[in-house]
Order: C-alpha cells, then structure tokens, then sequence
C-alpha cells in the first residue's frame, strides 16, 4: 500500500515539475496567439535553436545550461523579432483568400530551422550532462521516519524554479510595465489599441519576440533533465497548443494551469500505461477539452470571475 | 397582429446586464424603429431575435411560436431576414454571386435562385452593378446589396441594422425609397438606426431603449416629446 | 474553347503512355496524378469552403490502411479497398467532423495537425491490427507495368476534377464559400454552416482516402510513417494547393506538377540532398510572401485588373 501511494506522490510530483516547465512553453503560445491570432507551428523550432545554443556552450565552454539562459533568451527573443518584423508582419499585411498564410509561414520557418539543423549538427542526440545531473533530495534525509521515499530531482527543481522565476517575471512585465499593458490591449482589441495610439505592429514584433525568448528560456531549462535532437521541435509544438487548448485560448493564466494539468496528466500517463502513449493521451485531453471545455480553463476562471 | 413578440428578454454576458426585461410585439406591416443612445443594447437586441444567442430570460416569438433557441439559419428559414451594422459581404463574389447564395434557400435550383437574385437586385437598383465583385463596391451599394440579400431569402419581417451609417444624403433617399418598397411588398421591418430624421420619417411606431432597459414606446411624435427619451439623448451629438 | 480544356487535356494524357516512356517517368507521372486528387480533395474543404486542414494524412492514411487491412486481415484483393474505403472514410469524416468542425479558422487546423499525429501513433501502437512498424506488404503486384496504374489513377483524378467542378457549381459550391467568406452572415442567410461544413469535409475525406487505398496497391507497402506523416503529407497537401492556386480547379494540378518535379529535382542533386526540406521551407515562405493565391490565383487577379469580373471560380 505504501508503495502505491508512494509511486503516485512521486508521479504526482514529477508531473509537476514538468508542468511548469510546459506552463513556460503554453505561455509563450498563449502570448503569440492572443495577440495575433495565429498559431506559431515552429514554436517548438525555436525551443529547439534555444536547446542547441545551449548545448554548444556547454559542450565548447563548459557553461552551465542555467547560465547559457541568460545568453539564450535574449538570442532567441531577437530572432522572433526578426522574424516576426521580416517574415510575419509583411505577410499578415497581403490579402488572400484564406487567412492562415501566417500560419503556413511558420510551417516554412519550422521546416527550414529544423532541417538546417539536422544538417549541421546531424539527426545524434545529444545532452549536457552537467555534474549535479543525478543529485537529489530524498525526504527520508529529513524525516527520518518516513513511511514512504520521495525524491526531488536537484537539476527537475532548479528547473521549475527557473521556469516559477520567468513567469513571475512575465506577469510583472505585462501588467505593470507600458509595453506589457499595450501588449494585452491589442490582445484583447486591435482596433481599439490603435485608435489609443498602440503601434500594433510593434506590438506584434515585441510579443513574437517575447514568445520566443520564453520558449527559449524553456528549452534551456530543458536540455538538462532531457537530450537534444533537431527534429524534437514537433512534440513541444504538438504540447504547445495541447496546453493552448486546454488552458484556453490565448489566455496566460489558462496556460499556466493547462501546463501543469498536463504536466501531471503526462507524468501519471507514463508511469501506469508506457511512454508509448503520451502523444495519444495527448490528444486524448486535446479531444476531451475541445468537446466538453471548449473555452478552456479560462473559461471556468472567467464564469468564477464574473460570479455566474 | 403581432408578427414578432418580444417577452421580457433579458440577456447578461457574465455579469454585464446587457438587456434588461424588455417586451414589446411588432405588428404585421409596420416599420419600427429601435432607437437609443449608443450602447443601449440595440444590436444585442437583434442578435438574440436573430438567434446568434438565446436570452438569458425571457422569449421571442415569431408568428406565434418561439424561436428563441433556434440557430440563425433556422431562423431565417422561418421568414426572419437580417442585415449587419458592419456590412458583410461575401468579398470575392460578385454581387449577383452574393445573393444567388442567399436565394438559393427557397430556390429549388440555379436557374431559380438566379431569378430570385435578379429581381432582388433590381428592386434594390443594383441591376447595373451585379457583375461586380462586391469587394469594389462603394458603402452604399454593399449596404443595398446587404437588403438585397435578406430579401432574396423572401423574408417576412427584415432586421435592419444601422444600414444608413456612413451614407450620403442622396443615398439615404435612395435607401429610403427602398425600405417603403419594402413595406409596400408587405414585409414587416424592425430598424435600428441613429439617423433621428430617417427613423421619424419611416417609422410607423418606435421603441427607445437605454441601458438596456425600455424606456419609452409609441409613434414618433410621441417619442419626440417624451422628456426621458429627450434626456437620455441629452450629450448625443445626432441631431435631426 | 475553354469548355473542352480539361477532355482535351484528359485525351492527350490517356495517349500519352502509349508513346513509350521509361518507368520513372510513368512513376513521376502516377505521382502527380495522385497528388492531384488530394490537392483537389484539400481545395474543396479548405479553399472552397474554408476550413484549412494540417491533418489530410489522417484520411490518406486511413484510405491507405482500409485497402491494407482487408487484404491483410481477410485476403481480399487490396483494390476492393477503392470501394470500400468510401463508406469507411465517410463515417470517418463525420466524426471527425463532429470533434474539430465547431472550431473556428486556425484552431480547426490545429485540432486536424493533431489528428494526423495521433493515427500515426495509434497505426504504431496497435500491433495487432495494424503490425505496427512492419507495415502491410502486399506479396503480389497486380500489374508488373505501370501503365494501368497510370490508367487507373487518371480515371480517378478526371472522376475527382470533374465531380468537384459540378458541386461547386451547384448551389453547394455557394454555400461553401458563403461560410468561407463570413459565417455568421451565411449563418444568417438561411445556410446550415455545420451541416455543410460536414458535407465537404466528408467529400474531402473520401476522396483523399481513394487516393491512398490507390496507394497501397500501386505502391505495394504502407506503414505508419509513409501514410500518416505530417509534413511528407498533409503540409505537402497545403503546399500543393497554395502553391497551385486555392479556390481554383487547375490549382491542385498545377501545384502538384510543380511539387513533384521540384522533389525530384532537388532528392537529385547530390550535394542539396539532405537539405531539401530547407528548400521546400524556403519555397512556401517565398509562395506565402509573394504568391499567396497561388499561381493560378493570382495569375487571375492580375487579368482581373483589367476588367472587373467574377471572381467566383
């Protein structure tokens, strides 16, 4: 019995951690799609350059993954921007007949950093073992008389941690700072932010890039506990928009929370079915949220809000 | 008779109260006119009787039965036509193409839906114009396209929204002659409009709303001289 | 003149083979061919009506898999598949309709990206059914030659082009764009968005499926990651239509023409090899820039600058 309730505290607790290293990752989704309303399919691409910069500063100057953050992040919120200001802007501006040009374009984007990738540093997985790797805390080194072992993974928390600091700070800077406030006015109307003088398209290179540093934050966070190949872009994509989904359309707070529901959701699915089924249980909650909670977590935060 | 009864509807999203109790009845082959400050809950008004949400509470009835948690097409296969405040036409279509998609709900085939589109646009004077992609038309004629395709779906009761928003005096004459057509056919109208001369001139009785709430009802020189409604409109830069 | 194009073109292709061209060649034009369903079949739902999908591989693969699995479970002849695949795929579609359709614009296509993705896995997973990896192998070709292959698929692809035109010409054709162009305001016009949202879909799926039950037989072998896979299929389909010509009947054509020759092109130059997909990338981000009507497209909206016209075919 003990056993039991000892593997499911575990569970529970890794799929915690993971969750809020996915919240990171939903987040920058969320951003992206609340503000421009398009689904950024290269979005796990980008976590990807992120996790290869990593890499090579550990691999050639012996920088610590949590430090090669701070490098990383501001790297990649530059290629969003330029992305954004070169690729995105221009096409969002062409008329055509159906509207997801956008979102084919960040197919294209996705297609080219993945394969250049695969090109130059070839399809072998790669990691950075760093030397606290292995290193956790049990809880019987606390409580000596502890009917059950549980353990924290040192390079799992730092992590979470980090990934707790970075959405602090996020939250900081979209409420309280005047960039982050016209952020979420042309989130939440267009027409209205640019009749108060927002310059939307500034906005939209600003949020792409921010959406991009916080998955590259993320992929940093992420190269330590996982391994690295170019093509693993797609899976963070795919849990990218599963956490959109679930959380709620372009909703920040809907995010953080789908992240970490699925988080756990993931954790309990690999530990009493296989690892096989993740993607499948994936979608399982992808098909669940779209059937019976369409407008996603926030939408239950939304009716608690209003008092329906 | 009342062609469309509206039964103490009620419509909150949230906690917004965006209408309020309101009842009236719309008889069979009149124009009312809805009017009140912007912001009073007119187009939700419309958009529950058209059916794009049910009211929170309360009922609308159309010749009778309710409709109140029907879809729109359903609605509209009932004999209820609408156009939108924002004019929404189908861009890439040519103005006849617009409104062949629109007959083709009581047409048995092309050939049918296509007269059905002609004599819509005839009546609405947009013969001339129905090769022309709609997109390239002027405000004008997309809004006389916009009643062109309500009518081509031989409604018995029109909701226009707003359609004189943005028009020209020689327009709105035009548009004018158009609705007393309309009314001449025998279609029941229910408009919500801002321009106070249009709206006095056409309507046969009107309905004020404000903060979602009816305030005032009756014909226009009633409403005319009604102080609530003169107070409610005190600020409102339209005048007559 | 233009009335007879597309029998002209039907006649020139039927003779073609007989002319004598090499086995690659017929392979290249079996290809093309095929992809011309498909992109056609995508155009209907996704250009004519709207609704993008990033999920045809799903039907394709369930096309695929229907012709595989009757032949592999019960020893029919994978051509039955053809036939089969029809009801098969048309149940399909419905549920998938009834899942994905109530989603607006890009969250439809993100909900069918995801549906691909699963069925790969799923075709994976469940060994039993499906062999998994191992995929379906047919022992015994049905013709040594390609010519009839070619045949067939031709048969197919003229049946799909000619089908699709009635149907848009028709008062479904309307109602589709209707929905495309403003839902809400078709919604208001009398039309029953979801249900025919439903139809076209369904008729998307069935038709995608028909080209992979061909598949399966010309091809000989399936497994999950030739049948189901994300960007080799379903972003290629969008690719073909957008490079093509959306909302037109010559796009889907002409795009798969184009894609076709270019993969060959491009898998043949040694040194770009490993790259190609960097060069698909940079292609659809070129089409999107500067393109995005497609060839066909916006090769109409510039004569159309001479003189206003309908824009509805």
């Amino acid at each position: 019995m003990a056993a039991q309730v000892e593997l499911f505290l575990q569970t529970l607790i890794s799929g915690f951690l993971l969750g809020g290293l996915y919240a990171l990752i939903g987040l920058g989704m969320a951003l992206i799609m609340g503000v421009m309303r398009i689904i950024n399919l290269a979005h796990g691409d980008l976590m990807m350059v992120a996790m290869y910069v990593a890499y090579w500063l550990f691999t050639l100057f012996h920088i610590d993954p949590y430090l090669s953050v701070f490098v990383a992040t501001p790297l990649l919120f530059f290629l969003g921007v330029g992305l954004q200001k070169f690729l995105i802007n221009p096409v969002m501006k062409v008329e055509s007949i159906l509207p997801h040009n956008q979102v084919i374009l960040t197919v294209g984007i996705g297609m080219v950093l993945t394969n250049l990738a695969t090109v130059f540093f070839t399809s072998n997985y790669r990691s950075t073992p760093v030397s606290y790797a292995s290193k956790a805390w049990y809880l019987t080194d606390y409580w000596k008389e502890a009917p059950i072992e549980l353990s924290l993974s040192a390079p799992w928390s730092l992590s979470f941690l980090m990934a707790v600091i970075f959405t602090i700070a996020l939250w900081f800077f979209l409420t309280k700072t005047d960039t982050g406030k016209s952020i979420r006015a042309t989130a939440q109307d267009i027409d209205a932010a640019m009749l108060m003088g927002v310059n939307v398209g500034r906005m939209r290179v600003a949020t792409f890039g921010i959406g991009a540093a916080l998955v590259g934050g993320a992929g940093c966070l992420f190269i330590p506990i996982y391994y690295l190949y170019p093509t693993l872009g797609k899976q963070f994509t795919n849990i990218g928009f599963v956490i959109t989904v679930l959380g709620g359309m372009g909703s920040t707070e809907g995010a953080i929370i789908g992240g970490l529901i699925l988080g756990i959701f993931e954790s309990m699915t690999a530990t009493y079915l296989g690892m096989g089924w993740a993607p499948v249980g994936r979608f399982m909650i992808f098909v669940a949220a779209l059937i019976f909670l369409p407008g996603g977590v926030a939408s239950l935060l939304r009716k608690k809000r209003l008092g329906k | 008779m009342s062609l469309l009864q509206i039964q103490n509807v009620s419509k909150r999203f949230g906690g917004l109260a965006a209408l309020t109790d309101v009842s009236y009845s719309v008889q069979k082959g009149e124009i009312l006119g809805l009017i009140g400050p912007n912001g009073a809950g007119k187009t939700t008004l419309f958009n529950v009787v058209n059916g794009f949400y049910p009211p929170t509470k309360g009922e609308v009835l159309f010749k009778g039965e309710s409709i109140s948690h029907l879809q729109p097409f359903q609605i509209c296969k009932r004999g209820v036509g609408r156009t939108f405040q924002v004019v929404r036409p189908l861009q890439r279509m040519t103005a006849l193409d617009n409104v062949i998609a629109s007959a083709f709900l009581r047409a048995k085939d092309k050939p049918g839906a296509e007269g059905i589109a002609l004599d819509a646009l005839q009546f609405t004077g947009l013969y001339e114009d129905r090769s022309l992609v709609s997109k390239g038309l002027p405000l004008g004629k997309r809004k006389k396209l916009e009643i062109a395709r309500a009518l081509a779906t031989q409604p018995e009761m029109l909701l226009l929204d707003e359609s004189f928003a943005g028009l020209n005096p020689f327009e709105q004459n035009e548009l004018i002659d158009i609705i007393r057509k309309v009314k001449a056919k025998g279609i029941t109208i229910m408009i919500i409009e801002h321009h106070m001369k249009v709206i006095m001139s056409l309507s046969d009785r009107v309905v004020v709303l404000n903060y979602g709430e009816k305030i005032a009802e009756g014909t226009p020189k009633e409403i005319g001289n009604n102080p609530l409604v003169i107070e409610a409109y005190l600020g409102e830069a339209e005048s007559a | 003149m233009k009335r007879f194009l597309p029998l002209i073109i039907l006649a020139i292709l039927f003779i073609l083979p007989l002319v004598g061209l090499s086995s690659y060649i017929m392979h290249i034009l079996i290809l093309v061919t095929m992809w011309s369903i498909i992109g056609m079949a995508w155009n209907l739902l996704g250009g004519y009506c709207g609704q993008v999908s990033f999920g045809h591989a799903a039907f394709f693969g369930m096309g695929a898999y229907t012709a595989g699995l009757l032949y592999y479970h019960l020893g029919l002849s994978a051509w039955w598949g053809l036939l089969v695949c029809i009801p098969v795929l048309g149940v399909f579609s419905l549920v998938i309709g009834f899942i994905c359709l109530r989603l607006r614009g890009p969250y439809f296509a993100l909900a069918t990206l995801a549906l691909g993705e699963v069925l790969r896995v799923t075709a994976e997973n469940l060994v039993k059914f499906t062999q998994g990896d191992l995929g379906i192998l047919i022992k015994q070709r049905t013709w040594v030659e390609k010519t009839w292959y070619f045949y067939v698929i031709l048969l197919l692809a003229a049946g799909s082009f000619f089908l699709i035109k009635k149907v848009i010409e028709s008062k479904l054709g309307y109602y589709f764009v209707a929905i495309r162009e403003d839902q809400d305001a078709a919604n208001s016009l009398g039309i029953n968005t979801t249900l025919y949202k439903t139809i076209a879909l369904c008729l998307s799926g069935v038709l995608t499926g028909v080209a992979g039950a061909f598949y399966m037989n010309y091809m000989g072998y399936i497994d999950p990651t030739t049948v189901f896979p994300l960007y080799d299929i379903s972003i290629v389909t969008v690719m073909v239509v957008m490079v093509g010509g959306v909302a037109t009947y010559w796009g889907p054509v002409i795009g798969a023409l184009i894609m076709v020759f270019l993969a060959e092109v491009i898998r043949s130059v040694p040194k770009i090899g490993a790259a190609h997909q960097t060069l698909f990338g940079i292609l659809l981000i070129f089409i999107i820039i500067f393109l995005p009507n497609g060839i066909v497209g916006d090769f109409r909206k510039m004569v159309g600058l001479f003189k206003p016209r309908g824009a509805l075919k």
